[in-house]
């Protein structure tokens, strides 16, 4: 299969979770990609895939949950083949990850700098005392008082500052790749800013690649190069940011960006009727026929193949000239 | 600090509570304790002993109540508890002072093995929630968890010692066998084995289920799979983040425990005639020996408020979460 992107190159990823109701077949065979440097944005409602893709990327999917299939290659490497022990070598320090609710995501009886020293002691094979003078710098960088900040619990710290924490926690072993799953949905809007710029900034100085997930279409416009969509464990389209805004092709992310300017988030999608279908009994073919202006005989059969329409532009829909077989 | 002073504060508060409680109770009891005593020591202690003895316990009816009780906190400064009835000439103090290390000794061993085992059991049951392992240590740990105490140190006695002769019948050594000092270790070892297999059995089922729940709950904490994600080891995340966050509940209970020690296990000793001070408490309350109970009452209530106080001490050090709490 032709490489897509340098960095990251995710196919045919399936993702299952074995619940009481049934085994919830959230991934169907995402696809995705990145270079080196790059940021991508990955979009969708509330459900469609976006933290269990983000989790994978880095094996963390846990019981009840597996990873059935795919293939995800990090640079040369296919991290659903590796064994455990190497993959702990490239979590932390290759690729890091800041997560959504960031006050939680610390353990509540670790000081935070020695939360961090930790990853770099890892990272680098010290003892964690060793690493406090790059902890310090590290949190200068985020624009906290190190010497104050250092000291203190998790619970001492407010949203905004968790959140800081956690940046400086993730870019202080400098990963190649970044995953930052809604890193500022739990917080105010005025620090939401703030916490966009300070990675913006950090980011730009550094060279890494970030994934960037979101359901907010604003933050991901803003921020990213490239954007995925998803719908219901699918990704079904790819553009660069300029491209996906001015010339939109699955029914989805029309619906999406008609829903934009009004309501800033997509939880409420005037522009779509229907609702996201239920995950463990999803309709046959394209998820989203049911929803679909658009829809025809074909689309109920079989998922359709996530094919490239243009430079840079990946679409899985039937109007445009596809064989399906997607995702299957 | 403000936290700590707090919780001595409330030590002092409630130790005065339970002196004074401990000094009120026999003077509440239906019937005269002197006369009770008075009249179970008839013609078996001679008047003046008799009378120094209710004077010293504050009994004698001729000083006011309040006056008796300055006396009480008086003689608990001292350290002057009076004579036991039951094993007079004694002191209260010299009998305690003999029961005290074979209750502590087997009490409080069987205690923290019963916790260590317990809670290392119930961190693996957590950790490998699916593996056979865990499938067979949680039902049989709710089985020893709730069957009766009593009957299964008599069924144990019974066949174990009784039947089998494996081990002795009860006793903290072979009183009657006279020793070297390796031999009496041998032989208080010896008598300590079934008493003290049947208080681990039993309580180390509470701790293992206690500390596999706890565990459970931090195992779903997004820190946990954060750590994950920080590339830590599993070992790492099991002990330093999983077990030494989840074990912080199990502490407060282990704390409380070890207070409890001080009363003994009044069912073990009583059933294996053990000389420790839950066998003295039987004792002297089957022989109305007021003074005695009372000490040991004194004792049992402060040893509790002090491992409690220990446990918010070292529970403020082990948790930076409380320190705010309590401001
Ligand atoms: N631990 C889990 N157990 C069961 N189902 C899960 C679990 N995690 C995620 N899912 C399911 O996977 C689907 C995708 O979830 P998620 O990736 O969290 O969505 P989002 O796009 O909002 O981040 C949802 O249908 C959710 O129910
Ligand atoms: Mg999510």
């Amino acid at each position: 299969m032709k490489r897509r992107g340098d960095l990251l190159d995710i196919s045919a990823l399936k993702v299952v979770f074995y619940t009481y109701r049934g085994v919830i077949k959230a991934l169907n065979g995402v696809e995705l990609w990145m270079n080196r440097g790059e940021r991508l944005g990955v979009v969708g409602e509330t459900g469609c895939g976006k933290s269990v893709t983000a989790k994978s990327v880095m094996r963390l999917i846990e019981e009840p949950g597996k990873i059935l299939s795919g293939r995800l290659l990090f640079e040369d490497k296919d991290l659903l083949q590796i064994q455990e022990s190497d993959l702990r070598q490239i979590r932390g320090s290759e690729i890091s990850m800041i997560f959504q609710e960031p006050n939680s995501s610390l353990n509540p009886v670790m000081s935070v700098g020695f939360q961090i020293a930790e990853v770099l002691a890892e990272k680098n094979k010290t003892k964690i005392k060793k690493q406090y003078p790059a902890v310090a710098e590290m949190l200068e960088l985020v624009g906290l008082d190190a010497e104050r900040v250092m000291t203190m619990y998790p619970h001492e710290l407010s949203g905004g500052m968790a959140q800081r924490v956690m940046i400086a926690m993730g870019l202080a072993p400098k990963p190649k790749l970044l995953i930052a799953d809604e890193p500022t949905s739990a917080l105010d809007v005025t620090i939401q800013a703030q916490i966009l710029e300070l990675l913006d900034q950090l980011v730009r100085e550094m060279g890494n690649a970030v994934l960037m997930i979101s359901h907010d279409m604003g933050v991901v416009a803003e921020f990213c190069d490239k954007i995925m969509v998803m719908y219901a464990g699918n990704s079904v389209e790819y553009a660069t940011t300029e491209k996906l805004f001015k010339n939109p092709r699955h029914p989805y992310t029309k619906g999406l960006l008609q829903a934009v300017p009004r309501i800033g988030r997509i939880e409420e999608l005037k522009a779509i009727k229907g609702t996201v279908p239920d995950l463990v009994s999803p309709p046959p073919g394209c998820r989203f026929h049911k929803r679909c202006p658009h829809m025809t005989a074909v689309c109920q059969k079989e998922h359709p193949s996530f094919i490239q329409v243009e430079d840079d532009h990946y679409v899985a829909c039937y109007l445009f000239g596809n064989e399906g077989g997607g995702g299957h | 600090m403000r936290y700590l002073l707090r919780r001595l504060g409330f030590l002092l508060f409630t130790g005065w509570a339970a002196l004074s409680i401990n000094f009120i109770l026999p003077h509440l009891m239906p019937g005269d304790p002197a006369q009770v005593m008075i009249a179970k020591f008839q013609g078996r202690l001679n008047p003046q002993a008799l009378k120094a003895l209710s004077d010293a316990f504050g009994l004698t009816a001729d000083k006011s109540l309040f006056v008796k009780y300055l006396e009480y906190w008086q003689r608990i400064f001292s350290g002057d508890l009076g004579f036991s009835l039951t094993y007079y000439p004694a002191k209260v103090t010299e009998v305690l002072a003999d029961a005290i290390p074979w209750t502590i000794g087997l009490v409080g061993l069987g205690t923290i093995i019963a916790f260590t085992l317990g809670t290392l059991l119930g961190i693996i049951s957590a950790w490998k929630r699916n593996s056979p392992l865990a499938d067979i240590l949680v039902p049989t740990a709710l089985f020893f968890n709730s069957i009766p105490y009593f009957w299964l140190s008599l069924l144990m006695l019974y066949l174990l010692a009784y039947q089998l002769e494996w081990f002795p019948l009860g006793g903290g050594f072979d009183v009657f066998a006279i020793m070297g000092i390796w031999d009496k270790v041998g032989s208080i070892v010896y008598h300590a084995i079934l008493p003290l297999t049947t208080i681990v059995i039993t309580a180390m089922g509470g701790w293992l289920l206690t500390m596999r729940n706890n565990m459970m709950s931090v195992l779903a904490d997004d820190y946990i799979i954060f750590a994950r994600a920080k590339g830590l080891s599993d070992r790492r995340i099991k002990y330093k983040y999983a077990a030494r966050n989840a074990i912080l509940p199990s502490f407060t209970g282990f704390s409380m425990a070890l207070g409890f020690v001080i009363g003994g296990s009044l069912l073990t000793e009583v059933v294996f005639s053990y000389p420790g001070l839950g066998y003295i408490l039987y004792q002297s309350v089957i022989s109305l020996d007021y003074p005695l109970m009372q000490a040991i009452f004194l004792f049992i209530s402060l040893a509790v408020l002090l491992a409690n106080f220990m446990a918010d001490f070292i529970y403020a050090i082990l948790d930076p979460r409380v320190k705010e709490g309590g401001e």
